[in-house]
């Protein structure tokens, strides 16, 4: 009995979250075409199947089916470990997120806001093996970019994490969830989101930030060297990226599995639709802003970071601090 | 529960490691990271004495091990400030090619 | 499973076959630090040590500590040394040997130090367990009283000591 609780609950879990997310991720893309489409007033993918549903299958089987070419003068055992590595923060970090009443993904660990920024703090792993060990000098360029980027906007989205910690007065996003917010607290974090938002965006090398795969100076930055199968893990992990930031967002700002104004609350099983809905909807958030915004110099997204939005998250901190001292 | 002796063995482990490494390696870099094993070494005592030692409800030895963790974030980065300006002057990283006061 | 009984040593919990494993990963990456000759492999295994020390320290129950080893050591020294790796790059693939003249020596020294500690280590009788803990949310809320209370001085110092580090590291860093 012991080893079905601590074993085999985990892992069907784990296991059923797995597909969700890869089948999340295929039609995540034909979204973000048909979307993308729509801005441009294109049609988007529609050849295979009905409104080119089956268009992700037919992307992952031609993936697969590619040859497998490993450069010459690279590092064979970290070039194929770097993919894996870029994929697997993306997936762990849904261990903490709850998606119903009373069940997180995997478990209610109780400090799961931790977890999330120590989660956070390895995701440029991949992208740094990357590029280092396709000995190449657009990829390692590529590389340093995204470590430098990432490590820059991981500042003021920890900072805005300890606000929102000090904001709810507790380790879990189970109790985050459940315990009501005055009417202040929703305003105050809401005033924040914008900000927040553009953090993720640094984070996940989301356009407008993605410098670290600009086409026109860096070739495909750190995955100029993959193809294939290993390059669709890298695709992988930045959509996957994408859809478990908007959960943790939707979590954090938006209430995550339940309705607004505690609607329906006891109807467990409504959970996962809820939180699945509010993920399309901040997806969507992704995708307009890299229809309609340009991407910067890098010198403009360091100095965005470092002189505006580090001093803005301190700030923020300083006041968040006061309120819930004296308001609550 | 695991023995306490257990933990002070690995610790004395990757201590040593971090030894061999922070006075055999010719590369700066690779100095600092054996420098880095030392003071993880150290944090796992520290953490382990505290567990299985009669003040559990103190935390000295947690708090202690954040600051060893406090002060290594502060000597990586100028080490490695270091290492990159020597760097850039000298056009090596190796230790024993840094001779400029052996005259 | 009368047949388990019979055995000269106790068969180890599941605590003990998890540190174990923690264990030998953790020496794993300490041993690639050491010894492999190439720069940017002993920074990965630099990394899967710092990992390994986080799930001692789980195994420990110090939570806070564990995420604080990775949020700091893996998500950001780890990174700056690799970081640090790829900007001498110059250096990296040996002409030379990757060790001094003092290579036999230290490790020969280091073996010895090894040996002698857990010669004295493992005659000792040390407490087999530990006390029982409060939750862990309670204790990082301690652990945070602390650092404002008895700890005052202390973590301002800490604080002086980061920023003075933060300053020196850009103007030492600065073409």
């Amino acid at each position: 009995m012991d080893w079905i609780n601590l074993l085999l609950l985990p892992v069907l879990r784990s296991v059923a979250l797995i597909v969700v997310l890869l089948t999340g991720f295929a039609y995540l893309t034909w979204y973000e075409r048909k979307l993308l489409a729509r801005f441009q007033v294109r049609i988007g993918p529609n050849r295979a199947g009905p409104y080119g549903l089956l268009q992700p299958i037919a992307d992952a089987v031609k993936a697969v089916f590619k040859e497998e070419i490993v450069p010459n003068m690279a590092d064979k055992a970290v070039y194929m470990l770097a993919p894996a590595l870029a994929l697997i923060p993306a997936l762990i970090i849904w261990a903490v997120i709850p998606v119903a009443k009373g069940v997180p993904a995997i478990a209610d660990v109780n400090i799961g806001f931790l977890w999330i920024l120590a989660i956070a703090g390895i995701e440029s792993y991949g992208i740094i093996l990357a590029g280092w060990s396709s000995n190449n000098n657009y990829s390692l360029l590529g590389a340093l970019r995204s470590s430098a980027q990432m490590i820059s906007y991981e500042l003021p989205l920890g900072v805005f994490l300890v606000s929102i910690l000090m904001l709810a007065g507790g380790f879990s996003l189970v109790s985050l969830v459940e315990t009501p917010r005055a009417w202040w607290e929703w305003i105050w974090l809401w005033l924040m989101f914008p900000l927040f938002f553009i953090c993720i965006l640094a984070e996940t090398n989301r356009s407008p930030f993605d410098l670290p795969e600009t086409e026109n100076e860096l070739v495909a930055g750190f995955q100029t060297e993959y193809g294939g199968i290993k390059f669709a893990l890298f695709f992988m992990a930045e959509y996957i990226n994408m859809i478990t930031t908007s959960a943790i967002m939707a979590t954090l700002f938006f209430g995550g599995y339940r309705l607004p104004f505690g609607l329906l609350g006891d109807v467990i099983w409504l959970g996962p639709f809820v939180l699945a809905a509010k993920v399309i909807i901040l997806l969507f958030l992704f995708i307009w802003v890299r229809a309609s915004v340009g991407r910067p110099r890098y010198d403009q997204l360091m100095q965005f970071n470092w002189k505006f939005l580090l001093p803005v998250a301190l700030g923020y901190m300083i006041i968040t601090t006061l309120l819930t001292v004296f308001l609550k | 529960m695991v023995p306490l002796n257990w933990y002070l063995v690995l610790a004395a482990f990757i201590f040593s490691c971090g030894l061999y490494a922070a006075l055999a390696r010719r590369n700066a870099i690779a100095a600092l990271m054996g420098i880095e094993l030392m003071l993880n070494a150290v944090n796992i005592n520290l953490v382990a004495f505290w567990r299985y030692g009669e003040f559990v409800e103190r935390l000295e030895g947690q708090v202690f091990a954040l600051f060893v963790i406090a002060v290594a974030a502060a000597e990586v980065a100028v080490g490695l400030a270091l290492i990159i300006s020597v760097y850039r002057s000298r056009r090596t990283v190796n230790l024993d090619e840094l001779d400029l006061l052996q005259g | 499973m009368p047949g388990l009984d019979a055995l000269p040593f106790p068969l180890p919990t599941v605590q003990q076959v998890i540190f174990i494993l923690i264990a030998g990963m953790t020496v794993t990456g300490a041993l690639i630090t050491a010894l492999a000759p190439n720069l940017f492999h002993n920074a990965l295994g630099l990394v899967l040590a710092f990992f390994g020390v986080a799930g001692v320290y789980v195994l420990l129950e110090a939570e806070f500590l564990a995420v604080s080893q990775v949020l700091i050591y893996v998500g950001a020294i780890a990174t700056l040394i690799t970081f640090a790796i790829m900007l001498t790059r110059g250096m990296m693939f040996g002409r030379t040997s990757s060790t001094n003249r003092l290579m036999l020596s230290t490790a020969i020294i280091s073996a010895l130090f090894f040996l002698v500690l857990t010669g004295l280590l493992v005659n000792v009788a040390w407490p087999e367990i530990g006390a029982e803990l409060a939750g862990s949310e309670q204790m990082i809320a301690d652990l945070g009283e602390m650092f404002v209370t008895t700890y005052l001085v202390p973590f301002e110092l800490m604080a002086l000591l980061l920023l003075a580090a933060l300053a020196g590291a850009i103007l030492l860093a600065r073409d």
